[in-house]
């Protein structure tokens, strides 16, 4: 017998959802992005469509990270505390296709940075670069609710991606983003049905489907990869199978996650065996990136501009073998 | 596909002779389908029975396995996902020396791979095989790295000679060994003979699946099985796609040639395309990848991707129960106490490095469980910890007197010191990513 491409086919697709907003659509941004849209697993065009490459998104910070590893300062060091500056920088040199800005300095416990500064930063972000933008808020219910309100006020109309809320807080922030216009992240600890419950949740309260990103949680390299990894294709397997409750486009972290463990900072003469460390950074993010990609992952928030180069020439190499289609 | 009851009933002789010591050719055709007794068992089995259930015994991925005493194992997998049961056999990584780059260079990469064993969570992890390529002017200094690596190491050895006659001589030097052979094109006859004299695997290239298949079928033609499978495919989807495809005609449609392992030679023009590369691999379905270069930052990752992978899910990742110290403590540190799931220590232990603080991290057995699932099937509950405390006598190693439990187990804080008489319990913050502002909070010792 011969060889017969084994093909399966499924019911379900994943949501489009688009980022950003143009002038004609009431916001400022140079152009959108849209995610999602595949019947089939990831690149597998031989038995579905996927209509958008994932793709690679940037962070700055209204604080300087804590621990932001030497080799990756060396890239920043003059824009590193001009959250604006460093923004332009990404896109402009180093092909960010959308900017997250962390603020986590508005945790009470963090630098406590007011909603206002807060604003201010956001809004320059928002003046040096035409990309869609992801704002990503504190790890403390009552500041991010603050936070993130006001945000989805000042940026009415830009359709950001606002990151995010969780099953015990959610609601301030999707009223938020369904009154100004913005796109969510619902974010679940690596659970199949934690994260199913709060899109029912979400849905339940009128948000929109064609709004919703999920964060499975990044789990980094030696660090629960392996958890995130296979929660991942089990959300990917499941929503295509029809479950539209799980049909949505997939966010993770693999640049905050991984350039916070010892892997990416401990220098060689502590760990000799681990090599380089400049390189070792690199490739903690890069290996994460390449495993949640091939696992489901649209859109990728990344810090190394080296580790940001080789996903993106992999999407595009993707792409280009199948002619965009 | 496995093949049923009635099928295999077919194909006996159907005399019910009970020479199988079973009364009836069905109930030995039943036994067989569940796999409790073997076709040899039946003294008349004809030629075609044997030829069908013979097959249909084989794993529907072969097992292959290169080298002597310490020889890699790849294949043999059962599933495409690995959250539907497990991967088994992970992923070799394979280190290339080029005769051109010289003896002795090569000498020093195969003492570097021999001396690298890396610690991770238990396990020594460590590059599995050389792939050695003949590409210099003559067989001299091909012959002597692979003396090298005899002479050095127990790891297997793939071999990359278009030359026959060094390619013998090389084989020759690693008889013993269960060496493989990588063909780059449609193998010559006398490759199958050489193969089988050696006890070699092959290794079979092709750029389609059409050429794949034709070989393996050659292959198993000329009596040899041991075979492994490499077909090149150019960027990144395309080799996706192709594993994909190869592992799901093996396992869902029994296709036999393409049940056997697949090899993948990395390429790239930077280390990062290399590590992406071979990154792919290991996740979906690579059996063994071939590094063009030694690169110890890139292999330490490589290893911590494929132990990730190839983790057993159902069972989590342990860590040592033992006390850790992290930074430099001295009997006054504080001393927290947490269990010995991977994924907890390693947030644990890093929160507290963040904060700069020195401390005593007391990890119990909790049979690899994270706090609040060890806690709920009573394996981190007051007494367990006291028991432990008390058995690694750790009360006499400091002076502190009190302990810091996990912020999601506050309730076991009164039960806790009852069983460990002179300690105070604090109960910690919840979340392990609050650890430096915890520590900062409280007066710990
Ligand atoms: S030995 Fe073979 S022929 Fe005889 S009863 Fe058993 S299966 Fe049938």
């Amino acid at each position: 017998m011969a060889f017969e491409i084994p093909r399966e086919t499924n019911t379900g697709s994943i949501a489009e959802i688009t980022l950003g907003a143009t002038s004609e659509q009431g916001g400022t941004r140079s152009h959108t992005l849209t995610l999602g849209g595949s019947s089939s697993l990831p690149f597998h065009f031989f038995e579905g469509e996927q209509p958008h490459p994932p793709v690679v998104a940037m962070e700055v910070f209204d604080s300087v990270p804590t621990k932001y590893p030497e080799p990756l300062l060396d890239y920043y060091r003059d824009v590193i505390d001009n959250p604006g500056e460093m923004a332009k920088k990404c896109v402009e040199e180093y092909g960010a296709e959308l900017i997250s800005v962390r603020l986590e300095g508005t945790h009470p416990e963090k630098g406590n940075k007011s909603v206002d500064e807060a604003v201010e930063i956001v809004q320059k972000v928002l003046s040096s670069v035409s990309v869609p933008l992801i704002f990503t808020g504190p790890s403390h219910f009552e500041k991010n609710n603050e936070v993130m309100k006001k945000v989805c006020e000042v940026t009415a109309g830009e359709n950001c991606l606002i990151n995010y809320v969780e099953t015990d807080n959610y609601k301030t922030i999707a009223a938020a983003c369904i009154a100004y216009g913005h796109t969510l992240v619902a974010q679940s600890p690596i659970d199949v049905n934690l994260a199913k419950q709060l899109n029912i949740l979400l849905t339940d309260m009128n948000f929109p489907a064609d709004k919703i990103v999920m964060d499975p949680l990044t789990g980094t390299l030696g660090y629960g990869l392996e958890y995130t990894y296979s929660i991942m294709e089990r959300i990917r397997t499941d929503g295509l199978a029809g479950d539209k409750m799980l049909a949505f486009p997939m966010l993770v972290t693999p640049g905050y996650e991984s350039f916070n463990v010892k892997e990416a900072r401990a220098p060689q003469k502590d760990y000799p065996d681990w090599g380089d460390l400049a390189q070792r950074g690199i490739y903690w993010e890069t290996a994460t990136a390449v495993s949640l990609l091939v696992a489901g992952a649209e859109l990728l928030i990344l810090y190394h501009p080296q580790s940001v180069e080789i996903i993106k020439s992999k999407i595009a190499e993707i792409f280009a073998a199948e002619g965009g289609e | 596909m496995a093949l049923s009851g009635l099928d295999i009933f077919k194909l006996l002789p159907k005399t019910n002779c009970g020479d199988c010591a079973v009364p009836t050719c069905l109930a030995f055709a039943m036994k067989l389908a569940q796999k409790k007794a073997e076709l040899s068992e039946c003294p008349h089995a004809s030629d075609e029975a044997k030829a069908t259930l013979g097959a249909a015994g084989t794993p529907p991925i072969r097992l292959v396995k290169i080298g002597g005493a310490n020889a890699l194992e790849v294949g043999n997998e059962t599933v495409m996902f690995r959250h539907e049961k497990t991967f088994f056999h992970q992923t070799g990584i394979a280190i290339e020396l080029r005769s051109s780059d010289g003896t002795e260079s090569n000498r020093v990469k195969i003492q570097a791979m021999e001396n690298l064993t890396v610690e991770r969570v238990g396990e020594q992890l460590t590059a599995d095989l050389f792939f050695v390529t003949f590409d210099s002017e003559n067989g001299e200094v091909f012959l002597d790295t692979l003396t090298v690596i005899k002479e050095l190491s127990t790891k297997g050895v793939i071999l990359n000679c278009q030359d026959l006659t060094v390619l013998k001589q090389g084989l020759e030097i690693l008889k013993e060994n269960r060496p493989a052979i990588y063909c780059e094109a449609k193998p010559a006859e006398k490759i199958y003979s050489l193969a089988k004299t050696f006890e070699a695997s092959l290794v079979l290239t092709a750029r389609s699946f059409e050429d794949l298949e034709a070989r393996s079928n050659a292959a198993v033609t000329a009596d040899l099985n041991a075979l492994i499978l490499n077909l090149e495919a150019a960027g990144f989807g395309k080799k996706l796609q192709h594993n994909t495809l190869l592992r799901r005609s093996a396992l869902q449609q029994n296709f036999k040639p393409f049940g056997y392992p697949l090899l993948t030679r990395i390429k790239g023009a930077t280390p990062v395309e290399i590590l992406a590369e071979a990154s792919l691999q290991i996740c979906k379905y690579g059996s063994i990848v071939v590094l063009p270069e030694y690169d110890q930052a890139l292999l330490y990752t490589l290893f911590t991707l494929r132990q990730t992978i190839y983790t057993d899910p159902q069972k989590p990742i342990q860590v040592d129960p033992k006390v850790y110290a992290i930074g430099d403590p001295t009997p006054d540190s504080p001393v927290f106490v947490t269990t010995n799931f991977s994924l907890t220590y390693f947030m644990v232990s890093g929160e507290i490095e963040n904060s700069g603080v020195s401390a005593h991290l007391v990890v119990t057995d909790a049979e690899g469980q994270s706090v609040l699932t060890a806690w709920a099937a009573g394996k981190f509950d007051g007494e367990k910890i006291a028991k432990f405390i008390k058995d690694i006598q750790f009360e006499q190693q400091v002076k502190t007197r009190k302990i810091i439990i996990p912020g999601l187990v506050a309730q076991i804080s009164g039960d806790l010191e009852e069983s460990l008489p002179g300690w105070e319990v604090i109960v910690g913050c919840q979340e392990a990513s609050d650890i430096p502002s915890f520590i900062k909070s409280v007066e710990l010792t």
